[in-house]
């Protein structure tokens, strides 16, 4: 063996105490913004809260459901957020928990009218978190394509239930009802519209504290890891299997509750609605908004609805046939995807921050 | 607390019809560094999946202080006392470097799902122990000025000590290292020597390494694998010494060079 010049282990320095220095050292990092973060959300809740009650006071019921509209997708993309965004699973199912939802309002409205609003879409949740229990639980051994591909037919299998059972759940023109309006004691101060988009609005901003003290806490931090490296996150003590199956319940259960925001809306609910198009819409105008963030989730739902007002208002000014007026809003909705990925590859909400500087550390680069 | 921190006994792995490791036996003293060393698939990585539950072994017992771990998964580690560094960090790229290693605090938290969900209950101090516990381990690894970078961003050397700093937050009893050295300068490799040997104050380590000057210097004992079976097992004089080692390296006798020796080709460069 050839000759060593250090001696081995016996000349070794002396145990370094680490934490002595870690203790005397300043402290780095900000401190948390002020508060709990239940509070800190909930004030920023109450304040949008606000400004959707003087929105909906300034002008006209057409501007009251297109509001509304606005908030429940809001929150159905919220919810795909954190299951895509934040745990890295790729869902084109999500339009089948608004199903769940509208649903299960629909038939409690239908079957049992005494049953409290509030009630209606606690029910309605649950049984959202019921079935992402069940299809989180599936496909917990299914990763990206594969996952993607249950998903979808979930999508455009669920919708046909409706179709299947024509006695209990309508059929093709599905359930209809009267939706409870406004108080009579407020009846003076809020018309029926406006007070469906502040109800809207009051689900939508519980779901979205909800969501985001989840996602900026312990679950986001544990679904971020295992969406980046999943062996990494396990060893750290993070169980993958249950926490995959906790982001697809939650984030079915914000999706089923916008579905019953959306039958309370409209006062119906039929499976057209909750075709295959709105999965796919949900999931593009994520990206669209920006993977990541609940504001990425706010871009998407203002998309969602006004590309689609646009699409409408274009293919009447074109006066084109009934057939390509149909699907102009989707075609148009499509281009303006792909111009802003094109534009921006990580969304709106990405290319807002970039500019703003919202971070001193250089932004991230392919996030998925 | 009786019997050593880790205890394997006539472990062996067989995928399909290969015997990765067959009858391995080895014990971690407490308090110890015990080098697991042998040319390229020897089986050394095997060990480490199976002490940390991603391999299933088809025979043979781990002890932790003599009581068998059964059927143990990944996520149960910090529970048992065990954390392993990944060969490739295994940090999370859209993460920060303080979150990262928030991550490996986790184990410290105690709520459960609802107040994950709420922020209530025992959500703030949780989140307040297990930031602080970070932060302190970014100190002690002198990573604190990171803290908001992204890992990506990174010299090699610092996201080396940011996942090192995330193994060891929570003051694991059983430190698993899996090629700690590689990639590294002369000086930071020293500067890793002296960190492994301090650990030896709070728990012990299984260190696999190529870097024999590294195995030599901090290593209380050397486990020598070969095409899955222990052929040596001693002080690192004594490894170092053995003939059958010598073989497993350089093939039969006649070879024109040492790879045990300190002064390997990593030395020369290094010297530089």
């Amino acid at each position: 063996m050839a000759p060593t010049h250090r001696a081995p282990a016996s000349d070794a320095r002396p145990d370094t105490a680490g934490p002595a220095k870690a203790a005397t050292a300043t402290r780095a990092g900000r401190r948390p913004a002020l508060g709990h973060p239940l509070l800190r959300h909930g004030l920023w809740a109450l304040a949008a809260l606000a400004a959707v009650a003087l929105l909906t006071a300034a002008t006209g019921p057409v501007t009251d459901l297109r509001v509304a509209d606005v908030g429940l997708h809001l929150l159905a993309v919220a919810g795909l957020q954190l299951l895509v965004g934040t745990s890295g699973q790729v869902s084109l199912g999500h339009g089948a928990f608004m199903f769940v939802g509208a649903y299960t309002m629909a038939l409690l409205v239908v079957n049992l009218p005494a049953v409290p609003l509030a009630a209606g879409m606690a029910a309605a949740c649950a049984a959202g978190c019921l079935a992402g229990l069940a299809v989180g639980a599936a496909t917990a051994r299914l990763h990206g394509p594969y996952l993607a591909g249950a998903t979808l037919m979930l999508a455009v299998g669920l919708p046909a239930v409706a179709l299947r059972f024509p006695d209990l759940l309508g059929g093709a023109n599905g359930l209809a009802f009267t939706a409870i309006g406004a108080p009579p004691a407020l009846s003076g101060l809020v018309d029926d519209t406006q007070w469906r988009a502040l109800v809207v609005w009051t689900v939508a901003l519980i779901g979205l504290v909800v969501l985001a003290t989840a996602t900026r806490g312990r679950l986001g931090r544990h679904l971020r890891a295992l969406r980046d490296d999943p062996t990494a996150a396990a060893l750290s003590g993070i169980p993958v299997g249950r926490a995959r199956v906790t982001a697809f319940v939650i984030s079915a259960g914000a999706g089923s509750l916008a579905g019953a925001c959306q039958a309370y809306v409209l006062g119906t609910a039929t499976p057209s609605t909750y075709a295959l198009t709105l999965s796919l819409v949900l999931l593009a105008a994520l990206v669209l908004g920006g993977l990541g963030s609940l504001w990425g989730a706010f871009w998407a739902a203002l998309a969602i609805v006004y590309v689609e007002v646009a699409g409408t208002e274009l293919a009447h000014a074109l006066e084109l046939d009934t057939d390509v007026r149909n699907n102009l809003p989707v075609v148009f909705f499509g281009a303006v995807l792909i111009i802003i990925v094109l534009a921006w590859p990580r969304g709106v909400h990405g290319a807002l921050s970039a500019l703003g500087r919202h971070r001193s550390t250089p932004s991230q680069t392919g996030d998925s | 607390m009786d019997g050593h921190v880790l205890s394997v006994e006539q472990l062996t792995v067989a995928f399909g019809g290969l015997t990765a490791l067959d009858r391995v036996t080895f014990d971690v003293p407490h308090r110890s560094v015990v080098g697991l060393i042998g040319p390229n698939g020897a089986g050394k990585t095997t060990v480490f999946n199976a002490v940390s539950g991603v391999v299933r072994p088809r025979e043979g017992t781990l002890r932790r202080h003599g009581r068998p771990l059964r059927r143990h998964r990944p996520h149960h580690l910090p529970r048992l006392g065990i954390s392993r560094m990944l060969q490739g960090l295994g940090l999370f790229p859209g993460m920060t470097v303080l979150e990262n290693v928030m991550v490996g605090a986790d184990p410290l938290a105690t709520g459960g799902l609802p107040g994950m969900l709420t922020g209530l209950g025992r959500a703030p101090r949780d989140e307040r122990r297990v930031r602080e516990r970070a932060e302190a381990a970014l100190h002690e690894f002198g990573v604190a000025d990171t803290a908001h970078a992204l890992p990506g961003t990174l010299p090699y050397g610092v996201q080396k000590r940011v996942a090192l700093a995330r193994a060891c937050v929570c003051s694991p009893e059983l430190l698993l290292l899996d090629e700690p050295a590689s990639g590294l300068a002369a000086d930071e490799v020293s500067e890793l020597a002296e960190r492994v040997r301090g650990m030896r104050a709070h728990g012990s380590v299984l260190l696999v390494e190529h870097h024999m000057d590294l195995v030599m210097r901090v290593c209380d004992r050397v486990v020598v694998l070969d095409f899955g079976r222990v052929i040596a097992d001693g002080t690192p004089d004594e490894v170092r010494a053995d003939p059958a080692v010598e073989r497993a390296y350089l093939g039969p006798p006649e070879g024109d060079g040492d790879l045990l020796a300190p002064d390997g080709p990593e030395e020369a460069r290094d010297g530089r």
